[in-house]
Parts: C-alpha cells; structure tokens; sequence
C-alpha cells in the first residue's frame, strides 16, 4: 500500500459515537455494515458535527438496527418510511443535521416511492443506503438489488429479474448528489461519505456491503474477505460520470462521486418564500389599517 | 392575499366557513406549524387551506408523494418538537394506518383528520359516511390506546381540532379528528371562540440531567416526558416493544410494565378526555346515540317529537374514543328504548350495545350515499316509544 494514504484515524475513536451500553452488536461475522457505519461516524467526526445536532432516522431491517448504536438523537422507523419521517424532521427542524440509513429492500423496493421523491425534492438530507443484494434480516429472501441468477431463499430458481443500479435511479430521479463505494476501501467511503454530509441538498451514498452468513453462504461465495475482493474486482476504479445509462446494473460498476448538480436545496427555497410572501402582507396590511391583522 | 386566508382574531366578527375550512383555522390556532398531505377528496380544502396558512406563521406545508409518506413526514416533524397535522378519507386512512400505530407505539403526538366518505374501497368520494367508526379505533395492528374525537357542526370543528392538539400534547398520542362529508363541505357562520392563547397545552419536556432521564420513564400521571432533539438527551425512539429507557426489549417483565402502561394511560385521566352532550335524557323514553350529521339530524327529530309529546332524548359522544360510557349510562336512565342512526352497516350500535348491557338498543342503518333525515329519525323514535310504553 503505497505510503502518501494517512490514517486519520489515529485521532478518531469510534467509541465517542457508539452507545457502549448497546454493545455487543447483533450484526453477523463478516458483514459489511459495521465498517460503513464506522465510515459514516468518522465522517461526522472529521466534520466536526455536534452530536446532539445529529439526528440518524433508519428503517427496517440489517441498516435499519443501526441507528440504535449511534450516540446521536436516533429514530427506528417504519419499514421502507425512513426517507419520509426524515423529510418532515428536516423541514420542521432545519437546524438539525438529518441522516437516513437504509437497506436496498427498504429503500428500493417497500420505499422506492418515497427515494425518487426525496431525488426531486432536493431537501438536505443524507441517506446512506447499504446494499448487500438480500434481505438479510428476514432470513434471505431476494431484493431489488440481488444479481440475477443468484440464489436466495425466494428465488431457488435463480434470480430471473434485473436488478436495480440504485445511484442511476437516483440520478434519474434529480438527486443533487450521488455516490457509491465499497467497504474494502475504508478511507475512501468515509470521504465519500463525507462530501454527502456535507453537500447542501439531497445526498445519495450507495454502500456495497456483503452478506457473508446468508447471502453469501447460499450462493457459496466463501469467506467475507473473498466477498469483499470479488467486489474490488468487479468495480471499476474510481470515475465520474454526468449520467448513468441504465437503471440496471451491469457488472461494470464505476465508485465514487458519480453525479453532482447544483439546484436550490427545497426547505431554504420553502422559508424563503414564506418569508416574502409575510413581508408582502405586511407591508399591504400596514397600507390598509396601519397594522398587522392576525 | 385573499380574504379567506386570514386567520381570525379572538372574538372576531362572524365569518362563513365550511368545516374543513375551519378544520384549518382551529390547526392553526392551537399552535400547528407543520402539515403533510395527499389530495383526496373530500379533505383536501384543509390542505389547501394550510398551504396559505401556514407560511404566514412560519410554519412548514409539505404535500408528499403519498398517504403513507404524509403521516411519515408529521410524525417526523413531531419528533423534531413541532405540532403536526396531516388530513385524509377513508382510502389515506386506511394507508396510513401502519404509522398511526407507530405514533399511538412511540408515543409522538400528532393529529390526523379523517373525514368520512362512502366505503368500502374507492366507494363513494364525494358522498358521506360514517363508517370509519371502528377503523379510528381498531385500524392499525397490536394493541394501542386511541383518542378520536366526533364533531358535529363547523364551530365544532375549530373547537375540537384545538382539543385534539391539546390532548395529543398532553397525552403524547395521536388523535384522530373524525367527521363526515356533511359537515366537511357544509358552509356555516361561524363566531371563533376565544381559545385563550395562553391556555394551549405543552407537551411535557424533559428536565434534569441526561444520565437521570428515561423516555418512557412513568411518571406520576403515566405519561413520560419527551426530548426534543438538540437538547442534549439524544434518546433512540423506536417502532419495536422498548422498555423504559427506549431501547428495544423483550423481556417479558418490562413489555408487560411498559405496553400495561401504554394501554391503561388515558384511563385515569378521563375527567379531561371524556366529551359528550346529553340533550333531554333527564326523562327520555326513548335514547338515540349519534355522532356527527345524524346527531344533528336527530336534534331537529328531537324537537318534532317533543312538540308531540313523544320523550326522546340524544347522547352524542364527542369523544368518540374512548367512548364516554359512564356518561352513556348515566344519559340512559330512564330509556325504554335505545336507537342508534348512523350512516353505516352497523358500528356505534356495537359499543352501545356493549355498554348498556340490558337494554334493548335498535339500530338504524343507511349506506347509501345519503344522510338520515331528521323525519326518517322522528318516525323510527317514534314508533319505538310507542311498541316500548308501559
């Protein structure tokens, strides 16, 4: 590994974040998710952010368990409504720092109504969605994002549906920022991660996270870390790109910052208005009675 | 900015409004600053309504993607320390029945509007109803406490949509706010009431320090304390069974303690809960029970019967749930008979039936679209005075 990649690491401990008398956690040996969430607590911490200021809304499901261990003002939510409860918190609450951790079924399949709205609106809100092609927490039964052939306990034929490229989704939709990574790139998920906390309007990580117990042992995929490599090479490396051509996934899949585009974040364009439209009657009430009329 | 968007001073001069109008207004009043919504007729003039309402107190109107997303989005913003409000019909209300669960579970307050249209399915948009009667009670799964309350005129509606806030705050719970397409889209001159704008209930805040707080922690009166987020608590709130402390448990010891409490916390605080009128049951014959247009209706049946010589008397809940039923009791004294109009299949007459017991209680039903006139009432009442007299 070359030697310029510095772990900051050093200065972040990941205890700060956690609620220690949550621990031990109930994720499996091998699975992804631990790793994106100690990405996504190191991201707070290199941004400085108030953890009281913090508010991590989850749905159902493997991620949905997550927000439980995060020292912040957490809420477990509805299967599949995270992005929905987030969206009122955020308007109501626009001093809060609003983060959304969803699974692909929950976020896909029992919640794909509330993402693509979510992209259009462009409300600041992060959501941080792990996919690991299943749903786990069930017992493995296949999920918007399962490749196809795949086994799981729904499909013993073999998946015959195409599944979904999550972040072409979101671009389709309008979200202002997307991204996605791997697990096996630590450093390199919490800058992603990072630059979604910190861009102004609605952010879209895609985490590819593994299955090792269940997915991974129905499909006889081996160990977590072979999992983990056969991920690294199926991915490309790193790339931008302005648009994704196809909701469906293919093999080749590029990381990264994927799309980016500057559009009016909707709560300060909301109260920007309402602020108008209270200067306007008020100055109209003022010329007719020489007084506010509430 | 048009007329009616003006929100009315205390004691203001008459105004005429329909209900769902004043549905609005009274939201406002009682210190709503976040609505979320979904058109479906016929509630949707409240979102409308709110849309121009609400910017000009800074609050927050949002229309969602969805039913579901609209309860989601209120509940949320409640979580976040604001009064929220989201309105529906039967369809929305059946979708967001999960959530109202979630809310009734976690113990967020928030109020949610259902006015009732003909059922089942699609039914009826534009015609009314009353045949949400048990869903506002039973609708989502598990057991849960729920407060609905039943207008019946436009005054009523402002005064008891400033009710539900006060009692979803009070007792951290959603309300629901039940009443039919009569009444939604009936236009009455209406005198706003001075509601007192000092006497709004406040949720209940924690205090002390972080280590000492427990979110679901009793208390004296059974309700917990709530934390707003930013105050420096950062609790976990959940959907999943949770003791005390708001994590999630199993144990049957602290389900038991803290889902016995959920269940039993309207129960001492009745005296503030309980609504009710009790029109000329002092020496009635014959009782009839309704809500919403069929009390009205009843009233007028009332008056005809009366001039006749005939003793009717009306017990309309105004808490719906729970029912007021040792006020029913006592309205029933003298009561040969009990009848029970209502636009549905069958569904008050069902709790009537379980609280009076021994007496013999009739029902009268009408699904079709129409309301029960005030001549149908008189003639059924009666005739039931007549077959029951001594």
């Amino acid at each position: 590994m070359s030697s310029t990649i510095v772990d900051s690491a050093a200065e972040f401990d990941v205890r700060d974040y956690l609620r220690k008398e949550m621990m031990p956690h109930f994720l499996c040996p091998g699975c992804g998710h631990g790793i994106a969430l100690r990405a996504l607590l190191w991201a707070v911490h290199e941004l400085g952010m108030d953890k009281d200021k913090l508010a991590v809304v989850s749905g159902i499901g493997c991620a949905g368990r997550l927000s439980a261990y995060i020292d912040a003002n957490t809420f477990h939510v509805t299967h599949g409504r995270p992005l929905a409860y987030a969206t009122g918190l955020a308007l109501a609450r626009p001093d809060l720092h609003v983060v959304v951790i969803t699974g692909d079924g929950d976020c896909l399949a029992i919640g794909g109504n509330h993402l693509i709205h979510a992209c259009r609106r462009n409300l600041k809100l992060t959501c941080l969605m792990l996919n690991n092609e299943v749903y786990g927490m069930t017992g493995g039964q296949v999920s918007p994002t399962t490749s196809e052939t795949r086994l799981t306990t729904t499909t013993p034929l073999g998946n015959s549906e195409p599944n979904f490229d999550a972040c072409a989704l979101a671009a389709a939709a309008g979200a202002s920022f997307v991204g996605r990574e791997v697990t096996h790139h630590v450093p390199k998920l919490k800058e992603l991660i990072r630059a979604g906390l910190a861009h102004p309007g609605f952010a879209f990580v895609e985490v590819l996270s593994d299955c090792t117990e269940i997915f991974g042992r129905k499909n006889e995929l081996g160990s977590s870390a072979e999992m983990v490599l056969r991920q690294k090479s199926e991915l490309r490396p790193s790339a931008y790109r302005d648009t994704v051509n196809t909701p469906f996934r293919s093999n080749d899949l590029p990381t990264g910052v994927l799309s980016k585009r500057d559009r009016p974040e909707y709560g300060a364009a909301y109260r920007k208005a309402a602020a108008a439209q209270r200067a306007d009657a008020a100055a109209k009430d003022g010329a007719r009675t020489g007084k506010g009329e509430f | 900015m048009n007329a009616v968007d003006k929100l009315p001073a205390p004691g203001a001069a008459l105004r005429l409004v329909s209900g769902n109008h004043a549905c609005a207004l009274g939201a406002v009043a009682a210190g709503c600053r976040f609505f979320a919504g979904y058109p479906i007729t016929p509630s949707s003039e409240i979102a409308e309504r709110l849309s121009r309402l609400l910017p000009q107190v800074g609050g927050v109107f949002v229309q969602m993607e969805d039913e579901i997303a609209s309860i989601a989005a209120v509940i949320g913003a409640s979580m976040g320390g604001v009064k929220a409000l989201t309105a529906t019909s039967g369809p929305g209300f059946s979708l967001k029945q999960e959530n109202i669960g979630y809310a009734a579970g976690a113990e967020v307050p928030c109020v949610i509007v259902n006015v009732m249209r003909g059922g089942p399915s699609t039914g009826m948009p534009t015609r009314p109803s009353q045949s949400d009667i048990m869903q506002t009670r039973w609708g989502s799964h598990g057991d849960y406490p729920m407060i609905v309350l039943a207008p019946a005129s436009v005054r009523e509606i402002y005064t008891e949509t400033v009710r539900a806030f006060d009692l979803a705050e009070t007792f951290r719970t959603p309300v629901v706010l039940l009443y039919d397409q009569v009444i939604a889209q009936l236009t009455e001159t209406v005198e706003f009431p001075d509601i007192g704008d000092d006497a709004r209930a406040e949720r209940k805040w924690a205090s002390g320090p972080r280590e000492a707080y427990q979110p679901y922690a009793a208390n004296e009166d059974g309700i917990p304390a709530m934390s707003r987020p930013g105050g420096g608590y950062r609790v976990h709130t959940t959907g999943l069974t949770h003791s005390e402390s708001g994590f999630p448990t199993q144990n049957p010891e602290a389900v038991a303690r803290n889902l016995g409490r959920l269940l039993t916390k309207f129960e001492r605080h009745r005296d503030v809960i309980d609504s009710w009128q009790a029109l000329d049951c002092d020496d009635a014959d014959v009782l009839i029970v309704a809500i919403g247009i069929s009390a009205r209706a009843a009233t007028r049946a009332l008056a005809t019967a009366r001039a006749k010589g005939v003793r009717l008397g009306l017990f309309r809940p105004v808490t719906l749930w729970p029912f007021p039923e040792t006020a029913l009791r006592a309205a029933a004294k003298t009561a040969r008979a009990v009848l029970v109009p209502e636009m549905n299949a069958g569904q008050l007459e069902l709790e009537v039936q379980r609280i009076l017991g021994g007496k013999r209680v009739y029902a009268m039903h009408r699904y079709d679209g129409e309301p029960i006139t005030p001549a149908d009432i008189a003639a059924r009442a009666q005739a039931l005075a007549q077959e029951t007299a001594i």
